[in-house]
């Protein structure tokens, strides 16, 4: 019987396929959901012949990762995290890639009224003072760093919120899946909106702030740290991810005619 | 192999949490024959046997085999009341021993085959060993002890709670066995059976050998009251 | 409903296009579980044995360890895995985090606990039957382990398929230690948590199905390997 057994896993062993360079690569869940990853992906492993294999985790763990070496490079957005990380020596620099915006979701009858308002200050407000559901990420990602600056920039405490505001500690697919159940406002990135498959009685409500969009940056993780770190195909991604090729396909991406990601590497 | 007998026991006495089970019991096994354990319920006759077949504790005395102990392990057989079936089939049951003796398994299965056909199994070899009736499960014991040749076989009542038929045919493969050279030393508490096969009687009384001699003379002229008494079918205590 | 009948179709499409995606996983989920399976069967089985046969000092206490480990929750499992095998960690070096091996190991050490638990049971009723009869024949304790272990092979499998159940069907541990990766370490249950995520429960319940059929497809074809192996004795 284990012959049978062994013999099963050999043959399932026999059928994984290699590509001559292999790296990891942290990257948050906006990003992945966004489908961009399957448009590059192919594209790299093609010029570059290096496999590049994604760990899709919230910008928190993925800056942990980084930390401890288990990736060679992390692909984030999320500034403070990332000023940080640098400056506790994990990474060797940041490199600004593109970015997308964040937008306002919420049920299509708008309670809270935030459609035709003139900030993203302004949307949370009426939120608040309406006591409309609200679905937090809550689980330390760039999504939810982000939108706990904007309460901040509101003037208003998300710690002291009521029963209305629900931190879900979730990803941003299943926080959309809450928001879609409870019918409730929510932050979320553009692409994850756009590729989301269970809008239910959702809609796009507010965006447009440019304090809404999202900046993408690559950070390499420090060798000297982390010797083992593929250092050379870190830097291969890298000029690749800059280069004219990256910023045709990126801002050549649309999901239903919208343009998602803006390329502005090297712009800064 | 070395000749396992005689077997001697001197003060041997086996005892469990204070109480003892048999003893202090001094014999002499040697030469091939019928040595038939006999006395009442609780004498201590199951535990005599383990003894000196080695699976109880000897708690003092001694026990001495005519060859080194692992020798004699090896070369001696148990059969119990409750014959213990392998969840196997009835050749594979039999070829045990010798597969525990790395005989290569072609081989074997060969000789359990003879040996099942021996005594009477031979058309349910491949049976399902824990499903057979208790006689053929008692025969299957005897061909699993006997096929090792062993000089010395030990039975438990092997025929309690056997209907006539299989008794008989139990009792044939034993005096078949002893006539083929084996020691066997077999408890019971029929007295008919102990008279058919026994040679010589050993009597057994609140865990001492109370009295023994040849077949012939005990069970003529019986020497002590007790055995007297026993074998005329009185309760003794 | 809706969802759950789209599924259906889905899941029925898929197997029969041979989606080669999910043909992919598929297999990954079946060589991860089967190699754990494997190796804890090699574990958990004579450990069981010996547990039944010899009698030693901490005997009672590995096996009430065991049955209280029955019910370890995968989730520790990985994170305990994570933090070992982590670049940072005690056995960084061997660079296992986020690869398959990581999550072999992981479902190893949740199913070890489970199968030498019912295994012990068995082997033990089975060794209480037999005692006497061995002891008798002067068997040594690798004799006895190995006939304890021939003998119940039938509750040994059923001790193995409760494993390979919990192990197929795990995901908390083997998303933290293997991460998900596409082409690499994502499985089923991952997948399906990954589908889940982005809303797109018609693939995430095409893809349980598949699982579902999956495991009772490895039960029934175990069953039978048992079987023909048994011929009619039984």
């Amino acid at each position: 019987m284990k012959r049978i057994l062994l013999g099963a896993a050999l043959i399932a062993a026999a059928t994984t396929a290699q590509a001559a360079d292999v790296m990891k690569m942290a990257v948050t869940t906006s990003f992945n959901n966004s489908g961009l990853a399957e448009v590059l992906l192919p594209e790299i492993l093609k010029d570059l012949d290096l496999e590049v294999q994604l760990l899709v985790v919230g910008t928190g763990q993925a800056i942990k990762l980084g930390e401890a070496g288990d990736v060679d490079a992390i692909l984030v957005h999320s500034r403070p995290a990332e000023d940080a990380y640098l400056a506790g020596g994990y990474g060797t620099h940041r490199t600004e890639i593109m970015y997308n915006d964040f937008v306002f979701i919420g049920p299509s009858d708008d309670p809270a009224g935030i459609k035709g308002d003139d900030s993203a200050v302004a949307a949370l407000q009426d939120i608040a003072s309406a006591e409309a559901a609200f679905v937090s990420r809550g689980d330390d990602s760039g999504t939810h760093k982000k939108e706990l600056e904007l309460w901040t920039e509101a003037g208003l405490d998300a710690a002291g919120f009521g029963d209305w505001y629900n931190a879900v500690g979730a990803g941003m697919g299943a926080a959309l899946n809450t928001a879609a159940g409870m019918n409730a406002y929510i932050l979320s990135d553009r692409a994850s909106w756009l590729n989301f498959g269970n809008k239910a009685d959702l809609a796009l409500l507010y965006s447009g702030d440019p304090v809404l969009f999202n900046q993408y940056a690559y950070l390499p993780v420090n060798p000297e740290k982390h010797p083992h770190v593929q250092s050379e195909l870190v830097d291969k991604l890298e000029a690749w991810l800059v280069s004219d090729r990256a910023k045709t396909l990126i801002d050549g991406y649309q999901i239903n005619g919208e343009q998602l990601f803006v390329f502005n590497a090297g712009v800064n | 192999m070395s000749a396992l007998l005689p077997l001697v026991a001197q003060g041997a006495m086996s005892r469990r949490g204070g109480r003892v089970l048999v003893g202090p019991v001094d014999l002499r096994l040697d030469g091939p024959g019928i040595t038939v354990l006999i006395g009442p319920n609780g004498a201590g006759k199951t535990s005599l046997l383990s003894l000196l077949h080695g699976t109880a504790r000897l708690s003092s005395g001694s026990i001495t085999w005519a060859c080194p102990l692992d020798e004699a392990r090896h070369a001696q057989a148990f059969v119990f009341q409750r014959p213990v079936m392998l969840r196997r089939s009835v050749i594979e049951n039999i070829a045990y021993p010798l597969r525990i003796r790395k005989v290569p398994r072609r081989e074997a299965l060969a000789r359990a085959e003879t040996a099942a056909r021996r005594v009477g199994l031979g058309e349910m070899l491949n049976r399902y060993a824990p499903l057979l009736s208790g006689g053929e499960q008692q025969k299957l014991a005897l061909a699993r002890a006997l096929i090792t040749e062993p000089q010395v076989l030990f039975l438990d009542e092997p025929c309690a709670s056997l209907d006539g038929r299989a008794m008989r045919e139990i009792e044939s493969i034993l005096t078949a066995a002893r006539a083929s050279g084996t020691r066997l030393v077999l408890s019971t508490h029929d007295m008919g059976q102990a008279r058919r096969l026994a040679d010589d009687v050993l009597f057994l009384l609140r865990g001492r050998l109370h009295d023994s001699g040849p077949a012939t003379t005990f069970f003529t002229r019986p020497e002590t009251p007790q055995a007297r008494a026993f074998l005329q079918g009185d309760i003794v205590e | 409903m809706v969802d759950i009948w789209n599924g259906m179709t889905q899941a029925v499409w898929l197997m029969l296009t041979l989606d080669p995606e999910l043909v992919e996983i598929s297999l990954r989920s079946l060589r991860v579980t089967l190699s754990a399976l494997l190796v804890a069967c090699t574990i958990a089985l004579p450990l069981a044995a010996l547990l039944a046969v010899r009698r030693f000092r901490w005997r009672r206490g590995i096996i009430a360890l065991l049955n209280a480990l029955m019910g370890l929750p995968p989730v520790v499992v990985g994170l305990v895995v994570y933090v070992i095998l982590s670049r940072s960690g005690p056995l960084g070096v061997l660079g296992l985090l986020f690869t398959p091996t990581a999550m072999i190991v992981a479902q190893t050490v949740i199913i070890v606990p489970l199968i030498a638990s019912v295994a012990h049971q068995s082997i033990r009723e089975l060794w209480a039957e037999y005692h006497d009869l061995l002891i008798s024949m002067n068997v040594s304790e690798t004799q006895k382990i190995r006939t304890l272990l021939w003998d119940s092979r039938r509750a040994l499998l059923t001790a193995a398929l409760a494993g390979f159940g919990r192990a197929i069907g795990e995901v908390g541990a083997i998303m933290i230690v293997g991460g998900n990766i596409d082409h690499a370490t994502r499985v089923l249950t991952t997948a399906i948590a990954l589908e889940t995520g982005k809303g797109d429960f018609g693939l995430a319940l095409a893809l349980g199905f598949v699982l579902i059929a999956l495991a009772v497809a490895v039960n029934l074809s175990i069953h039978w390997l048992g079987r023909t192996e048994r011929g009619d004795r039984w």
